[in-house]
């Protein structure tokens, strides 16, 4: 039988209805995700399919959702709530950071709060204020915590199958940009891909580019661009930035010796800090130049007439590269 | 709603502006010496039963003076006492069902007891050590919830898993006046008004959220009439008084438990400091902490009960000694617990320690060996 091929934001209603049918305790709730399934359509037809009692519109209530998740979770169901926005996950942070993330912790293993909070987030969609940014990190600095963001069609079905499937808590991020960008074929055979693990995209010796979300769009082009001139450059798909498997990153970096990190998240304090003191730790003697990041600006997320100049693109990307390849 | 017994309303204060009055039944069937001010539920003749739920008020009030002596002592943490709310929490404990999930705040002691938390695992919590939590014979039950009303959103997150299995359970959420002043205690109200969900929430009203009264937290009449706008039955209670606790708790369960989601506000008053890294003498009123100490419910049962000639001094002193064996024995068994390991930190920070993690334990549990 044919694979349809279908977009991020169908792979992502794939794996909720897959689970949805193989696990009778997920539910899945959040802001018009019931009759109206979703405002980007993630959870289309799954209350027709699976009743009221499975697929729920909640009241507008953000911090509700998640610790009513987590009352949820703690009774051994595995509930699956929509944060219509990221712009309005922040109320959530309360209940993640004082509850979800500890429940395990605090109660020696007693209790458990595996339950999914999926948020489209992100820029360049033209979308109003609060609607563009991109705060993974806010989220990534919470230990106990699982921070997951897919970057295709077949990543966002598989990692989150296994995100609903994961005994713990996850931040389930998904780039709204690329939503609908491209199809790929994705079978719905239920298989999930493993969580904490980077994915090399594309091989490559001189360079590695290390990105995660829609940026990978941009960062791909790029690698594609520079093997036109000759430079291989490897590109990795973090994909769980929490916590985060910096074994694949520096074992491509000990390779090829430079390493540009690309965000469109602002700058300080983000994830590509992170991942720059570990290598500055763990790699400086392979190191044949500085590692480099490629972000969004310390600014607020401008508005829509000005967010292209915002976000990171192939040029910024090149750029830094040439100043890497530049340097040794 | 009917109430049968209601206790006198003082007058509406002129002065104040209130934009809606709502009749809120209120509830109270001892007089502060234990005098039935009305006809008694029958339970309340179940002398056995009172003795057993006097007993356990006194016990904590032991307990709780004993933590702070451990406190004072360098021998324990930060601890809430309970002293004065103490037929709240009793009260609970002996009203809910087994299978019934308690999701408290810090001042229920007694209601964690009775619903089988050892009083060393208390001890354990109060002094630093997450095994204080594991509740070995609590499968269910939350542990206390610090950061306040944050619970109130779990109890519904509880009740709905319960409506949905077809489970007659009801998940009970406990939290103090300060409390009712929280934006996740009115999306809680809000989501058990709308699903109907078996959850009873009681507000503790000790009339002090540390050093703010009552009056400077909420411009309502009564805090339990916020729950009218939930689409919640609600009800005052006089919290000191452990007959009308019980009774009105027990009523709320199964109100709950029939889908019809309840709000009690239980008014009694914190007669001792917030935590012992508090003094209440800074913000409060010496008259009125004395005026409330002739209100406590302690005296007022056991009043109720030497009255009855169900109680004397020789019980009281039998009463007092076993008590005092039973807290120092978990006193000792708490003293003699083993430190937490380092490794403690990781045991249950996942269910399966990421293996990006690894090199941080070895590094905690090699002390002094690790450079980052």
């Amino acid at each position: 039988m044919a694979v349809a091929e279908i977009t991020l934001v169908e792979a992502v209603n794939q794996a909720l209805a897959y689970e949805l049918e193989a696990d009778k305790d997920v539910v899945v709730f959040g802001e018009d995700v019931g009759v109206n399934g979703g405002v980007f359509r993630a959870t289309e037809g799954l209350q027709k399919r699976f009743g009221r009692q499975r697929v729920m519109d909640t009241p507008l209530a953000e911090g509700l959702i998640a610790g009513m998740a987590i009352g949820m979770a703690a009774q051994g169901m595995h509930p699956v709530a929509e944060i219509q926005f990221m712009g309005f996950i922040y109320p959530t942070i309360d209940q993640l950071l004082n509850h979800a993330a500890r429940l395990r912790n605090r109660t020696r293993g007693r209790l458990s709060c595996p339950m999914v909070l999926r948020a489209p987030y992100g820029g360049g969609i033209r979308a109003p204020e609060h609607h563009s940014e991109s705060t993974e990190a806010l989220f990534a600095h919470i230990p106990g915590l699982r921070v997951v963001i897919p970057s295709s069609p077949a990543r966002a079905y598989g990692l989150l199958l296994a995100a609903i499937r994961d005994p713990d808590p996850v931040v389930f991020l998904e780039p709204k940009r690329i939503y609908r960008l491209v199809r790929q074929e994705v079978p719905d055979d239920g298989q999930a891909l493993p969580l904490d693990v980077c994915y090399v995209l594309r091989q490559g010796s001189d360079v590695t580019l290390v990105s995660w979300g829609a940026m990978l769009h941009e960062t791909l082009q790029a690698a594609g661009q520079l093997a036109d001139e000759g430079i291989s450059a490897e590109v990795i798909d973090v994909a769980t930035l929490k916590p985060l498997d910096m074994a694949t990153i520096a074992e491509s970096v000990t390779r090829t010796g430079r390493c540009i990190i690309v965000h469109e998240a602002a700058r300080s304090g983000g994830i590509g800090a992170e991942i720059a003191a570990y290598l500055a730790e763990h790699c400086l003697l392979d190191l044949l130049a500085p590692v480099r990041r490629v972000t969004g600006y310390d600014t607020i997320m401008p508005l829509l007439r000005n967010e292209q100049r915002y976000l990171p693109d192939v040029a910024r990307i090149l750029a830094s590269v040439r100043r890497t390849l530049e340097f040794s | 709603m009917t109430c049968n017994i209601t206790e006198n309303k003082t007058a509406p204060d002129p002065a104040r502006h209130v934009a809606a009055r709502f009749d809120i039944p209120s509830y109270r069937y001892l007089d502060s010496d234990g005098r039935a001010l009305a006809p008694l539920p029958a339970f309340a003749g179940d002398y056995d039963h009172i003795r057993k739920l006097y007993r356990m008020m006194l016990l904590v009030r032991s307990f709780d003076q004993r933590a702070i002596a451990l406190q004072r002592t360098g021998q324990l943490g930060t601890y809430a006492s309970c002293l004065g709310q103490e037929a709240i929490g009793t009260a609970l404990g002996d009203a809910m069902a087994a299978e019934d999930v308690l999701l408290p705040s810090y001042r229920e002691t007694p209601a964690l007891l009775m619903r089988g938390v050892a009083m060393h695992e208390l001890l354990l919590y109060w002094g630093g050590d997450e095994r204080g939590m594991a509740y070995g014979k609590v499968p269910h039950d939350f542990p206390i919830c610090i950061p306040i009303a944050t619970q109130a959103p779990h109890a519904v997150g509880v009740a709905s898993a319960f409506k949905l299995r077809g489970e007659q359970r009801v998940a009970v959420s406990v939290f103090g006046d300060g409390a009712s002043s929280k934006g996740d205690f009115y999306e809680a109200l809000n989501l058990a008004g709308i699903w109907r969900l078996p959850v009873l929430f009681i507000i503790v009203n000790n009339q002090w959220a540390i050093s703010v009264p009552r009056d400077a937290q909420s411009g309502a009449e009564t805090l339990a009439q916020k729950a009218i706008a939930g689409g919640l039955g609600c009800e005052q209670v006089d919290g000191n008084d452990l007959i009308a606790m019980r009774e009105r708790i027990a009523s709320a369960l199964a109100h709950a438990r029939a889908g019809e989601p309840w709000l009690i506000e239980a008014k009694t008053y914190r007669l001792c400091d917030h935590t012992t890294a508090d003094d209440a003498s800074r913000y409060r009123d010496k008259v009125e902490l004395e005026r409330h100490r002739a209100l406590e419910p302690v005296v007022r049962i056991r009043r109720y009960l030497e009255q009855a000639g169900q109680w004397d001094q020789r019980q009281e002193d039998e009463l007092k000694t076993s008590n005092d064996t039973e807290v120092e024995n978990a006193v000792n068994t708490y003293l003699a617990a083993p430190p937490p390991s380092a490794q403690a930190m990781f045991d249950h920070l996942y269910a399966v320690l990421p293996e990006s993690l690894h090199w941080q334990l070895v590094q905690a549990t090699e002390q002094g060996h690790g450079c980052g």
